[in-house]
């Protein structure tokens, strides 16, 4: 309080404030009835369209841009936006970092006045599903069909890795650009492995051999985030496609009948219990957050631990100089694999959005556009050690035994690629049934049948509601 | 000049009321609206359906199971907050040896009421932090490492806490009692320091022991204290969305398997990553339908006459 200690709170002040209060509350009930419904839907500022504005933003608009403030940071971030204010000097371009993206932006959206791009990621993230079933996203068409940054003959749709925007389509439409190129697979310290002579397994019968020879070294085969289901996700639904081929991943994703009671399934919970009950797992580690797993992984505990390609930055600062983090491919589970050793789960995430009510949504694509190209591509593999989905973002950068080792198997894995996408993104209960049936899994409460039996049913509930918007991929 | 003290007072209490109206009551209304609708939360746009989100709500199996699961708490957690803070506050204030000084606490009893305290000036963030801590299911955890050095856990089969079951709703109950107990402790501390010492020296004239004195004495004047503390206490139990949230396994807490779920965070989940608000509003109003319950149920049966002193 402004006053002077012990001097008297006035009548006129008192009365002053109170008229303040009055106006301050006017506009928060407008605020409020624009909740109700009224909230109108602005097309958008434009300018002219040009060689080097192809998406006609208007030069003076401002961009307001919202980051996910998670395992990248948001050092990128700030040399796009700079990247953007020396393309458009009178617009005022700023963003925002938080890690509460849908406690922040769920009001906005509300109201009809969302921000201009929005990094939607992370633990809190407003599910892509919910917005596309809301006709709250821009098409991205537009932006994917625009020349891209660096060579007006090329569009910028010719310049990303394959497949990376499948993930961002809903319904035939892109409405996410995933910035990130995430690779899954099995993480070891190679440095561990050439001190005890292991050869990384590329069966799940070398697997075995090794897993006794790792145990009696004082070292447990296997840590992974109990807390956490999701991501025990990597051996159980890669092993899915990888035995049994793109099209069961397709068949659960659809949520065909019956979809998840095939062999594929049940030969990967198999396997994996197999870790459960050979007592190979890190004690403990079924009630472990995914920090506390990944740093007993890192201090020698464990060999072998699930994740993304987003593991080498997420531990960087305890990780001990001389870790030589390497990932590896899904070993072979059978001999009759209907894909072959190498098959990778890799996919585009860090999904960037534009509201479609967004105030300058010409800009928001324009910042995207930036994004993609050659100069903040490969800034960002730089600062992240991260694949971005430019073609080549990495190739110049070195010093990083992960971002290379992801490089390499990405490469060899060509199109040998997996996806699905029901249990990460499309379909939420479902999602949260997998994760508790996962979780009784791996802490050894639950048989391979009884996994199927939870999950099936669940999938046909979603099946079922008619309250939920369905998705539905052939590819 | 009489009539003219209305309009002076209406004038008064027109910015409270409006504020009271716009922040606080309008919510309310807004919510029992769009729990008829099927409102998703990241549109402007919904289409009223009439009762459908309650009636769903009464088949959903995870939602009734929240609802137990916060019966449970609401049974235990005010009884053993109460008793335990009870027991405390007797000890620190009169259950000490008697002397020439008269009525007195227990030895070193200024030292313990500031430890004591100590948990209700923490965060609940920084609460879940120090008990994940506590309860983590390897051998760094704080209760792990203890009980495998006293040799009763095998290190290789480290107790499961937040993760087993069995335990996560107990492990729950005992982070509640541990960080609402030092409140209530003080609150029954004041409530017995005014309790006059006159009452307590008759009683040891005649000869009355601690027990006894409890019993007869501090519980009947403490009455009142004790059954606000118990609809304070009921509410927190209706809550303990920050603990969920933070200290049980799965994407939003609840787990192993919906083995915690309370109805705060499947509400929350039903909103924020189901993006069925309508349904969610639904489950709020509920929650809030309870909580009324509670508080008049608590209050009835708490109610007795007043002894005045």
């Amino acid at each position: 309080m402004a006053n002077q200690p012990g001097s008297e709170f006035t009548r006129r002040q008192l009365l002053q404030r109170a008229a303040a209060l009055a106006v301050l509350a006017g506009p928060a009930a407008g605020v409020l009835s624009a909740c109700a419904g009224g909230g109108g839907g602005s097309a958008g500022t434009t300018g002219t369209k040009s060689a080097t504005n192809p998406l006609g933003v208007a030069e003076d608009a401002p961009l307001d841009v919202v980051i996910f403030d998670g395992g990248f940071g948001t050092d990128y971030a700030k040399y796009d936006i700079n990247l953007y204010k020396k393309a458009f000097p009178k617009a005022n371009a700023a963003f925002s970092a938080t890690q509460k993206i849908s406690d922040q932006l769920q009001p906005r959206f509300a109201n009809g006045t969302p921000p201009d791009v929005i990094d939607d990621s992370g633990a809190n993230q407003i599910k892509p599903g919910t917005l596309v079933d809301s006709n709250a996203l821009t098409d991205l068409q537009p932006l994917l069909d625009a020349p891209s940054y660096d060579d007006p003959n090329v569009k910028v749709k010719d310049t990303l890795l394959p497949n990376v925007l499948d993930v961002g389509t809903y319904n035939g439409k892109v409405y996410l650009l995933n910035y990130g190129y995430t690779v899954y697979g099995i993480w070891y310290n190679a440095k561990v492995f050439r001190e005890h002579n292991w050869t990384p397994p590329k069966t799940w019968d070398q697997f075995k051999a090794l897993a006794p020879q790792i145990k009696a070294a004082g070292i447990a085969p296997w840590a992974h985030a109990g807390k956490y289901p999701y991501y025990m996700g990597v051996p159980i639904m890669d092993w899915v496609g990888k035995v049994g081929g793109k099209q069961v991943l397709i068949d659960i994703d659809n949520l065909k009948p019956n979809a998840w009671r095939v062999d594929a399934v049940k030969t990967s919970l198999n396997a994996v219990l197999e870790l459960v009950h050979n007592g190979w797992m890190l004690p403990g580690t079924e009630g472990m957050t995914h920090t506390e797993s990944q740093q007993a992984f890192i201090d020698g505990k464990a060999a072998f631990l699930p994740c993304g390609s987003w593991l080498e930055n997420e531990m960087r600062k305890t990780t001990p100089a001389g870790t030589e983090l390497t990932v590896l491919p899904m070993p072979d589970l059978t001999a009759s694999d209907k894909m072959p050793y190498g098959t990778l789960r890799a996919e585009a995430g860090e999904p960037f959005i534009v509201p479609a009510k967004a105030k300058n949504v010409a800009g928001g694509l324009e910042f995207l556009r930036i994004m993609l190209s050659k100069d903040a591509a490969r800034n960002f593999a730089q600062a992240t050690s991260s694949l971005s989905i430019v073609k080549g973002s990495a190739d110049s950068v070195t010093g990083s035994t992960g971002l290379a080792s992801v490089n390499k198997v990405n490469t060899a894995a060509g199109d040998n690629l997996l996806a699905y996408r029901s249990v990460t993104d499309w379909y939420p209960t479902l999602i949260n049934e997998w994760e508790a049936a996962t979780g009784e899994l791996m802490a050894g409460r639950f048989t391979a049948d009884q996994w199927i039996d939870k999950v099936q049913a669940a999938a046909d509930k979603v099946a079922a509601d008619s309250s939920i918007a369905k998705f539905h991929r052939d590819k | 000049m009489k009539f003219r003290r209305l309009p002076f007072i209406a004038g008064f209490l027109v910015v409270p009321v409006v504020l009271y109206v716009i922040y606080v009551v309008s919510p309310f209304v807004q919510t029992v609206f769009y729990s008829f609708t099927d409102w998703g939360g990241f549109s402007d746009t919904q289409n009223f359906i009439g009762i459908s989100n309650y009636t769903r709500l009464f088949q959903d199996d995870i939602f009734l199971s929240a609802v137990v699961h916060n019966a449970f708490l609401l049974v235990l957690m005010p009884v053993v907050t109460i008793l335990l803070a009870l027991f405390l506050a007797f000890m620190l204030n009169v259950g000490g040896r008697e002397d020439s000084a008269g009525i007195r606490g227990v030895r070193g009893s200024s030292v313990y009421k500031v430890v004591l305290f100590f948990p209700q000036v923490l965060s609940v963030a920084i609460i879940v932090i120090l008990f994940q801590s506590v309860f983590r299911t390897d051998g760094r955890g704080l209760l792990n490492a203890f009980l495998m050095a006293l040799g009763v856990v095998d290190p290789n089969q480290p107790v499961q806490w937040f993760n087993s079951p069995s335990l996560v709703m107990w492990c729950l109950l005992a982070v509640m009692v541990w960080s609402g107990v030092g409140f209530y402790m003080v609150l029954f501390s004041a409530a017995m320091q005014s309790i006059p010492k006159e009452i307590y020296e008759a009683a040891l004239l005649d000869g009355a022991s601690r027990g006894p004195t409890f019993f007869r004495i501090t519980l009947p004047l403490l009455w009142e204290n004790i059954s606000v503390a118990w609809v304070y206490l009921g509410f927190i139990a209706l809550d303990g969305f920050a603990l969920v949230t933070g200290l049980t396994p799965d994407t939003g807490g609840g787990g192993p398997d919906h083995a915690s779920e309370l109805i705060s965070n499947v509400l929350y989940r039903a909103a924020f990553t189901q993006g069925k608000f309508g349904l969610a509003c639904a489950m709020g109003v509920a929650l809030a339908v309870f909580s009324l319950l509670l508080a008049i149920v608590q209050l009835r049966i708490t109610r007795r006459d007043r002894i005045e002193f």
